[in-house]
């Protein structure tokens, strides 16, 4: 049996916030019978404010899957679509204490399910497209959200992609690909979490700051045909352009955000980034 | 709250009776069978006490059998042995069935430069032993079947094929783990070459395990080391377990006829409970040739693991072939073999019982069960859309 935390268990037996939304200004769908683990996610929203009114899900799916669904409507209720937007899987699968390693994918599809339904109420389909490549057939996994995973989680190892996305849980046939796209993501970006230098003069932040664009940030982001340029640094404030197919993409908050986190991540925790509009 | 323990094709409890016969030689009786004095002597001749039971389970002559730590062990024994005395012949024919002890040993010995056929199974999970003539060639080390599946309780046409292979002159093995205890067994009427039988599927402990080779068939050992059981299994006995062995498969044998028609009533009383009150639910296996002790019921477009978690609250032990229970990703890789459909194989679940188990067991499970599934119903998105009519074996019980 899975050692569940507490949290996990309540949130399962117990889940908040299940069923349908009559009428839902935004539905978001991901996962199949076939997979193993399905979720439907309805928002009502107010339109003036985009202000989630009320978040509700239907899942199918094991204990974690349920949970972590009852877990990102509590996450999201209330909150701004934008706001929503920075909600990760880490932040699902914190605000259950935790999920065991190999059903992280759980706390994953919840994500993906807020994306997909912010996506639907914005008019832009998130739903893969035949252009973007399906390297796990087992699981329909793309190559896209491999990159993306691996990268929003410091994934390294194929395992993790496989306990994060179920790829390379079937037949095993995509893993020598998966080990191809790990390598390709962190030799331009080193997974190891350098110490944040303390103590910067501004102009050495600046240049920090631009380094770790150019080399963390920008190749990943024109792997996926886009780009981003920074506009003005001013203090912790980074303002920056997206390109390519980023710019003006349903998805640019999250790509913003990820930007962000990098930033705190590499430079300082108090980093701001804002697009130059 | 009281456990209800519906799970004993994982494991059995150890049968009272069972742990009194160990007992002494867990405490006083502690020689070693293999010394010269009478003080370890008299544990040698416990041992040889219980070979004799074990052997009287399946209609063996003791001398054929042969101890060992596990089912595993057994298996792994009696595959590679067929592979250590016909070295010039390279390929293996099981089924996509077995116990990982056998198929993950192939896929081991398939990644060595052996061949390796695994024969389907039907819908049913039925093998066919047509397929089997198909598969056998000049190259064909040993066969090995299991006799009784693990998560459908289905059982093969192990006398037939027995017969078959014996006229081509074919080693084969069974694993007859589930089998042992639960049904008739008789080495004398099959020609099998060697049986695999472990102890705590049958009320004896963990870590105690036996197999069954045939006087006269050519064998080589896998463990390797002292003259322990005739230099056939290395390693000192693991005595107080092969006498709670040999209890438990005394007290099987005994009371086979009474717990065939006592497991098999408590067990279609739960399956046609469930069948009843609980929409789409299908049985997966043949009901026609099963295990007396075993139901595999999928619960559609629910996902197993949410359904033992629930039934957990209420003491229900089960265990499921769903994915999510194990670790892996890919659902039991027997109902995949049997094309049960994606909206039924995530939410299997397999009740195995035992002579413990009791009519008031069977009452809670049909009492809690409905509700379980409605509610986890409820909770899915596929929940709407579920066709009318539902398909699976349910003809009889409707
Ligand atoms: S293709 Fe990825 S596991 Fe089969």
């Amino acid at each position: 049996m899975w050692d569940y935390t507490d949290k996990v268990k309540e949130a399962f037996l117990r889940p908040k916030n299940v069923g349908e939304i009559e009428n839902a200004d935004a539905v978001g769908e991901v996962g199949s019978i076939v997979c193993g683990d399905a979720l439907k996610l309805y928002l009502r929203i107010d339109k003036a404010t985009e202000k989630i009114l009320d978040a509700r899900f239907q899942t199918f799916g094991c204990a974690s899957a349920i949970a972590s669904s009852s877990a990102l409507t509590e996450l999201i209720r209330g909150k701004t679509l934008d706001e929503a937007l920075a909600v990760t899987n880490q932040d699902i699968a914190d605000f259950l204490g935790g999920l065991p390693a190999q059903k992280m994918h759980c706390s994953v599809m919840g994500r993906e399910a807020l994306e997909a339904a912010i996506a639907n109420y914005r008019g832009a389909p998130i739903r893969k497209t035949d252009a973007e490549r399906v390297v796990c057939k087992c699981f329909d996994v793309t190559e896209e959200k491999i990159r993306r995973v691996a990268m929003d989680n410091h994934l390294t190892t194929v395992d993790e992609v496989t306990n994060f996305t179920k790829a390379g849980g079937g037949c095993g046939e995509c893993k020598p690909e998966i080990e191809n796209i790990l390598a390709a993501i962190w030799s331009a970006q080193p997974p190891l979490k350098p110490l944040k230098p303390k103590g910067m003069t501004n102009l050495q932040k600046i240049a920090l700051i631009q380094e770790v664009i150019e080399r963390d940030i920008r190749p990943l982001l024109q792997a996926d045909n886009g780009d981003v340029e920074i506009v003005d640094i001013d203090g912790n404030r980074v303002v920056v352009a997206l390109r390519g197919i980023c710019s003006g993409c349903s998805m640019s908050e999250v790509t913003l955000k990820s930007i962000q986190d990098k930033l705190r991540e590499l430079v300082s925790d108090d980093i701001v980034i804002q697009e130059s509009r | 709250m009281s456990t209800i323990y519906l799970d004993n094709n994982a494991t059995t409890r150890t049968a009272p009776e069972v742990l009194d016969a160990m007992m002494p030689y867990l405490t006083e009786f502690y020689g070693n069978p293999s010394s010269m004095h009478t003080f370890g002597g008299q544990v040698h001749k416990k041992i040889e006490e219980a070979r004799e039971q074990v052997a009287a389970l399946i209609n063996a002559e003791p001398e054929e059998i042969v101890f060992t730590s596990c089912g595993t062990e057994s298996d792994n024994t009696a595959l590679m042995s067929a592979v250590e005395t016909l070295p010039a012949k390279k390929h293996l024919i099981t089924t996509r069935v077995e116990h990982p002890a056998v198929l993950n040993l192939c896929h081991h010995l398939g990644r060595k430069g052996f061949r390796t056929t695994y024969l389907p199974v039907d819908m049913l999970g039925r093998l066919d032993p047509a397929a089997l003539d198909k598969a056998l060639d000049d190259d064909t080390a040993i066969v090995s079947i299991m006799f009784a599946n693990n998560e459908t309780g289905v059982i093969f046409p192990v006398e037939e094929i027995a017969l078959r292979l014996h006229e081509q002159g074919v080693l084969f093995h069974t694993d007859a783990v589930q089998a042992a205890g639960k049904i008739p067994l008789d080495v004398k009427k099959t020609p099998l070459h060697m049986l695999t039988i472990s102890g705590h599927k049958l009320h004896a402990p963990k870590g105690i395990g036996a197999l069954f080779v045939r006087k006269g068939t050519r064998f080589h050992p896998y463990i390797i080391g002292g003259h322990q059981e005739r230099s056939r299994r290395a390693g000192t006995e693991n005595v107080a377990s092969i006498i709670g062995l040999g209890k438990a498969a005394e007290l099987a044998r005994t009371n086979l006829e009474e717990e065939i028609s006592y497991l098999g009533r408590l067990r279609d009383r739960l399956e046609r409970g469930l069948l009843n009150s609980c929409p789409h639910a299908r049985v997966n296996g043949d009901i026609a040739s099963r295990l007396p002790n075993t139901a595999n019921i999928s619960f559609e477009y629910i996902e197993g693991e949410a359904i033992l978690l629930r039934l957990n609250e209420f003491g229900i032990c089960a265990s499921s072939g769903s994915a999510c229970t194990s670790g892996s990703l890919e659902p039991s890789h027997v109902l995949r073999a049997m094309g049960v459909p994606y909206t039924a194989v995530h939410g299997s679940i397999r009740f195995s019982l035992s002579r413990y188990n009791t009519d008031r067991d069977i009452d809670t499970v049909l009492e809690v069960m409905p509700g379980i599934v409605n509610e986890l119903r409820e909770l899915s998105p596929f929940g709407r859309s579920i066709p009318e009519g539902s398909g699976g074996q349910t003809k009889e019980y409707t």
